[in-house]
């Protein structure tokens, strides 16, 4: 397990009619191995920038980023990522989708195989095997994804807004299904996401970001995600820490809101 | 409503949907604007077929005019009997079996090439900026030029035999498929590349397994296309220089003014255009399923 260290990250996006927006601005944080952090803000807060980074997708204009002491120059198989939708393959049935990466690494078939089948358990798609990816409900597709993700063994997995597509009884569901395999697997997990429910149920760490320039705000230690694998989890989101957490984090984002559109807004 | 602690039972009540293209038995009260709702009806197809053979068979008995005369317009008896002669004793010495035959194979040689040289052109111009400026002028440049304005260089070129009209056939569909083959490339989703790269895969393996089947639905419609426009240029082509072919028979038999032997060959070329098109959507359900589903 690695740790994930991020000095001084700063982003800075030309446009083309000569302007430059900072997307992030000198963002730093240390994320030991096993956490699940989650990513809030307003838009425009850089947060996806930052998943985007991380997944090596994007080179900062200035600031590093080192996971286990390696710098991270582009995508590897150590950092896998799942996407808010239509990032799977849909000529590849849903076991195909799942092996992809032990396949092309050339893993060994019987192997690979096994550990579909496990996979598949694990997410609760037991025998979908064979199915064609687009026969699946949406939530089904991204149970695929998480399962695709993991086959891979990768150190850390990046989510960008995975349940944003779903309806709110599937998210619901999707959410436990996300803390339960953070739990079983013990992977370090960035999680990108609008609702700030969601940010604080899921994340044990959370940080809520504001845009112009993009930067961390505020950090918080949350207890909930902890609680959730011994507690209701409609109980928990109605108790009163809960409520009171999720309206201090939501005026915040507001303040944020309003302040962007008191300054012209988007 | 009883509440579930979504750890203990994460989702077992995800539906799957229903197989694609089985519609479930429904009630609708709006049918009128929904596209879903309007496939077709093979009865009706039936009684439209019918119905032409009976304005051909109207307008040739009613007609004895200038246009319509037994010259000029012949009955169905007398077409079906040039397709039956054709095949049996040939026109002008040559089998009808041998003239369709030959057209087929300069539209599947011409259409071979096309495929061969467009698609990895396509592909490089979708996925290279200097491959992309290298092959922009041409393919911009040729590509509005009628095939048909370039028959006499082409003859000159390559002559009257054969490998000038396949050359013909490959010039009018080469640029279609060069553009259809560059606009699947451009099609594949950003997210599904970027999951290839994360999940380990190499460039030649994200070309193979990602870009490659992303861009097969396009190729296929531009396969389509070319089809069509090869057959249209094939029979023009052929008035020059063919003794066999469909179009170098019509043309003959103009001369002649047979005209049954001209409305057969038309009628072939129509069954063969269809033909193409049903089994080019066939292999597309086989190898493609996933067609607009993504």
């Amino acid at each position: 397990m690695k740790d994930l260290h991020v000095d001084g990250l700063g982003m800075i996006y030309e446009l083309p009619d000569g302007g430059s927006v900072e997307a992030l601005k000198d963002v730093s944080f240390d994320l030991e191995p096993g956490r699940l952090l989650t990513l809030l803000g307003p838009s425009g807060c850089g947060k996806t920038t930052l998943l985007n980074i991380l997944a090596g997708f994007l080179s900062p204009t200035s600031g590093t980023v080192t996971l286990g002491h390696q710098p991270i120059t582009g995508p590897a198989p150590e950092r896998g990522m799942v996407f808010q939708q239509g990032a799977l393959f849909e000529w590849m049935s849903v076991a195909k989708n799942v092996s992809f990466g032990p396949r092309m690494k050339g893993v060994d078939k019987a192997h690979t195989a096994a550990q579909v089948d496990s996979l598949l358990g694990t997410v609760g798609l037991q025998g979908f095997g064979d199915k064609a990816v687009y026969e699946l409900s949406g939530g089904m597709q991204q149970r695929v994804a998480l399962a695709r993700c993991l086959a891979n063994e990768p150190d850390i997995i990046l989510m960008d807004e995975p349940l944003g597509a779903l309806d709110a009884l599937t998210r619901e569901k999707m959410q436990g299904l996300v803390l339960k395999l953070w739990k079983e697997t013990g992977k370090t997990v960035i999680l990108v996401t609008h609702s700030v429910e969601e940010a604080l149920y899921l994340g044990d760490k959370l940080f809520v970001m504001a845009p112009r320039p993009g930067r961390i705000e505020q950090v918080f230690e949350l207890p909930f995600a902890a609680q959730a694998l011994t507690s209701d989890a409609r109980k928990l989101k109605a108790s009163a820490q809960f409520i009171q957490k999720r309206e201090e984090v939501l005026s915040m984002i507001w303040e944020m809101e309003e302040q962007i559109m008191g300054h012209g807004g988007e | 409503m009883t509440t579930t602690n979504p750890l203990e039972n994460p989702g077992s009540q995800d539906t799957v949907r229903p197989p694609i293209g089985k519609k479930p038995a429904q009630r609708k009260t709006v049918t009128f604007g929904d596209g879903s709702e309007v496939t077709g009806s093979v009865p009706w197809s039936v009684i439209s077929l019918v119905g032409l053979m009976v304005v051909w068979f109207i307008v040739k008995v009613g007609g004895d005019s200038a246009m319509v005369n037994d010259r000029t317009f012949p009955t169905q008896g007398q077409v079906i009997k040039a397709v039956y002669d054709g095949f049996t004793e040939g026109y002008r010495n040559v089998n009808l079996a041998n003239n369709t035959w030959t057209s087929l194979w300069r539209v599947i040689q011409g259409m071979f090439f096309a495929i061969i040289i467009g698609v990895p052109v396509g592909f490089a111009m979708g996925l290279s900026n200097t491959l992309r400026g290298i092959f922009d002028p041409p393919v911009e440049l040729f590509r509005p030029i009628p095939p048909l304005a370039l028959l006499p260089l082409f003859i000159v070129w390559f002559g009257i035999g054969e490998l000038g009209k396949v050359m013909l056939l490959f010039f009018a569909a080469l640029w279609i498929i060069i553009i259809g083959s560059r606009a699947g490339v451009l099609g594949v989703s950003k997210s599904k590349v970027h999951a290839a790269y994360s999940l380990g895969a190499s460039k030649l393996q994200i070309l193979r397994h990602v870009i490659l089947p992303n861009a097969l639905p396009e190729i296929f419609t531009s396969i389509r296309v070319a089809l069509g426009v090869c057959w249209g240029t094939l029979v023009a082509a052929e008035i020059t220089g063919a003794e066999v072919g469909l179009g170098a028979m019509i043309f003959a038999a103009k001369n002649f003014f047979r005209m049954d032997v001209v409305v057969a060959g038309i009628i072939i070329i129509g069954v063969l255009g269809v033909a193409m098109d049903f089994f080019m959507r066939f292999l597309e359900r086989k190898l493609i399923p996933w067609r607009g589903k993504g």
